[in-house]
């Protein structure tokens, strides 16, 4: 029984991003976190794995900067961690990531089940889950708020979906990839332990010729970056005699702006 | 050759967010002189294909197999791509909701294709489709092409206005057969439980959002109440009683700060923000949230903002295009009156 994630750094949510004077996309110097949306899917698939009595995986897709994501994770308890580099590959895009992350299920063989994020917090694509479950010709679930039932001797799965018009009860096969929303635990801090065993763990690389796959072609390319228009907003702050006479006053300009 | 426009259907009825994408493909065909296609599957879909052609669709597909009826990812997948396999369309384009993220992506990794997501704004240059969408949290705007033959995308809600209703078109609505979906990946749903009186908050075109500050309700919890129990129960009683009310005057949702669900004030389905819904309605009326950036990640493109908040520094006022500095226990219910009476309700 083998539980496998996906994730990777993203910068910091509070940090300020903006787009530099080569058109390149920058944080400065601030700290990247995991995938905050990922939090989950890792708790998940710690869950998971260890109810089953069975392994757990995470694998990144890219460069270093995703070894501190990738320690994270093992921080917190995920047993394996991987991460995929293909030198010239244009990882941000989705066909191509697919392939890489298919080769990886692929060649670790045993998996069962894969736990994503919702999205990942910067680019929010929010099409890698589809994608891969596509390319394996797997069960997907998306937007899962709890998996309900796994039964891995008989291949049979059962989980609640959050939709736009409330919560459905889906039963499904294994091998399948979820991808899980905020709610669906709660996330825990990696503990003494675990940081001391993610610093001295060696993360794994593999290629695509590691993985013995030919990847296909972009189908996108991202053209340019560019800073948002500066967004001209006039603060008035609402003055009045009493709150009725402030409520007044919004309610008017209310109507003004034609919003009503 | 033609651009296809899935149009989502939820309970037999068309989702009203999913006509803006026929908006955004009417000038992608007009670009390419070529035709709208609205794809229709499942319960009543040819009714719903004929109010396409009514959204200035010229033809459109439909299937209404039995297996089709209610929406499942594999068995619409399957369809989709087999039709963009077979037809070779443009693009293909719906609104991204939940369903259309997941179906287009879908469809495109069968097709080998290219999809830009989430996009706001298009446009069509030396034959190439150049989306515009937001990343990282829309601190930064991007620019991407897809470079395949049929390029996917979706749009997000509210981007693209939806087109009216006129005059059916005079194209023909063609019926198609559904694909095979090999039995390892079929889904069964069970049970569905709606929430009631819920309005969805990425369509919404009103959002009234209560945060942490909710909490600090001056009505008195039962007496066998106390702590985070009763900071629970009075800001509940805040939602119901205070929020609900005005929501209801304007016909908006209600949208909440992650801190108030993390405390357990109001269930997730209504978090705003970097970890939950981006919204981008006319008006938000932020009330007792300070406007982390966090929460503004999800909020910061609505048209108008209102804060009511109590602390004149509160960082959301900077976002404000009206504030009220005051406790919304005060203000909340004189701004539901005043609304009220001009509103006639
Ligand atoms: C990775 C990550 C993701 C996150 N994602 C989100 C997200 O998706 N959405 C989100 O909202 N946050 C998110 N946050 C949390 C965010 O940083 C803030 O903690 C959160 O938004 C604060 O919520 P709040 O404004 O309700 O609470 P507070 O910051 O505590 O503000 C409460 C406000 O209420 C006011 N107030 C109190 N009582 C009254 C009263 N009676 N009348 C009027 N005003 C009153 C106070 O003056 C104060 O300004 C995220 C954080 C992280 C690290
Ligand atoms: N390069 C990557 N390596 C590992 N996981 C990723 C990568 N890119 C995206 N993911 C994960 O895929 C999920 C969906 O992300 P996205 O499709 O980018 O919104 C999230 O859980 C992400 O963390």
């Amino acid at each position: 029984m083998h539980v496998v994630s996906f994730t990777r750094s993203t910068p910091d949510t509070a940090a300020k991003v903006w787009v530099d004077g080569e058109g390149a996309v920058t944080w400065g110097d601030v700290a990247t976190v995991v995938n905050p949306w990922d939090e989950y899917s890792l708790e998940e698939t710690i869950v998971q794995a260890k109810a089953a009595g069975g392994i757990s995986t995470v694998i990144a897709i890219g460069g270093h900067i995703n070894d501190d994501a990738l320690k994270h994770s093992m921080a917190m308890g995920i047993q394996n961690i991987l991460r995929i580099e293909e030198p010239g590959a244009d990882i941000h895009d989705s066909l191509l990531w697919s392939a890489l992350a298919a080769g990886a299920i692929n060649k670790l063989g045993d998996v069962d089940l894969v736990i994503f994020g919702k999205e990942s917090v910067d680019v929010a694509t929010d099409q890698h889950t589809y994608q891969l479950a596509r390319r394996l010709g797997w069960t997907m679930l998306s937007y899962v708020s709890a998996i309900l039932e796994v039964d891995y001797a008989a291949g049979a799965i059962k989980v609640e979906k959050m939709l736009e018009q409330g919560r459905q009860v889906v039963a499904a096969r294994l091998p399948a990839v979820i991808s899980v929303m905020k709610g669906i635990n709660e996330p825990r801090y990696p503990n003494f332990l675990g940081i001391r065993k993610a610093a001295r763990a060696k993360i794994p690389v593999w290629s695509a010729d590691d993985m013995g796959i030919t990847l296909p072609k972009p189908a996108t390319n991202a053209l340019r970056y560019m800073n948002p228009p500066a967004r001209e907003i006039v603060n008035e702050i609402i003055a009045g005699d009493d709150v009725a006479a402030k409520a007044e006053r919004l309610a008017e300009r209310l109507f003004e702006e034609k919003v009503l | 050759m033609s651009v296809f426009v899935w149009i989502e259907t939820f309970a037999g009825e068309a989702v009203p967010s999913s006509w803006e994408a026929l908006t955004a493909a009417r000038d992608l065909a007009d670009a390419y002189n070529s035709a709208v296609t609205a794809l229709a599957f499942g319960a009543n879909a040819a009714e719903i294909a004929e109010e396409a052609q009514r959204r200035g669709a010229e033809h459109a597909i439909v299937c209404a197999d039995d297996s089709l009826q209610s929406y499942r990812l594999e068995a619409y997948a399957a369809l989709l791509s087999a039709l963009v396999v077979e037809r070779r369309p443009v693009a293909v384009l719906s609104v991204a909701t939940s369903r259309g993220r997941e179906l287009l992506a879908s469809a495109a990794g069968d097709s080998e294709s290219g999809l830009i997501s989430d996009v706001i704004e298009m446009r069509v240059e030396a034959g190439r489709i150049i989306g515009k969408r937001p990343a990282y949290a829309g601190k930064v705007l991007m620019e991407m092409t897809a470079n395949t033959v049929t390029r996917f995308v979706t749009i997000r809600p509210r981007a693209f206005p939806a087109p009216a209703a006129g005059k059916p078109a005079a194209g023909n609505i063609e019926e198609v057969a559904a694909q095979p979906v090999p039995a390892s990946i079929q889904t069964e749903a069970l049970d569905f439980a709606s929430e009631a009186g819920k309005v969805n908050l990425s369509e919404a075109a009103i959002i009234v959002s209560g945060g942490r500050g909710m909490a600090n309700n001056p009505a008195d919890p039962p007496a066998d109440t106390s702590g985070d129990a009763a900071n629970i129960w009075k800001a509940r009683h805040g939602y119901a009683n205070t929020l609900t009310p005005l929501a209801e005057t304007l016909g908006a949702a209600i949208g909440a700060s992650r801190a108030a669900v993390d405390a357990g004030y109001i269930p997730y389905e209504h978090q705003v923000g970097q970890t939950g819904k981006a919204v981008n309605p006319d008006l938000y009326i932020a009330c007792g949230i300070s406007g982390a950036i966090q929460h503004q990640a999800g909020m910061r493109n609505s048209k108008i903002i209102v804060a009511i908040n109590k602390d004149a520094e509160a960082p959301i006022f900077k976002l404000a295009r009206y504030g009220i500095v005051g406790d919304l226990y005060d203000v909340v219910p004189a701004l539901t009156a005043a609304l009220r009476k001009r509103l006639k309700t």
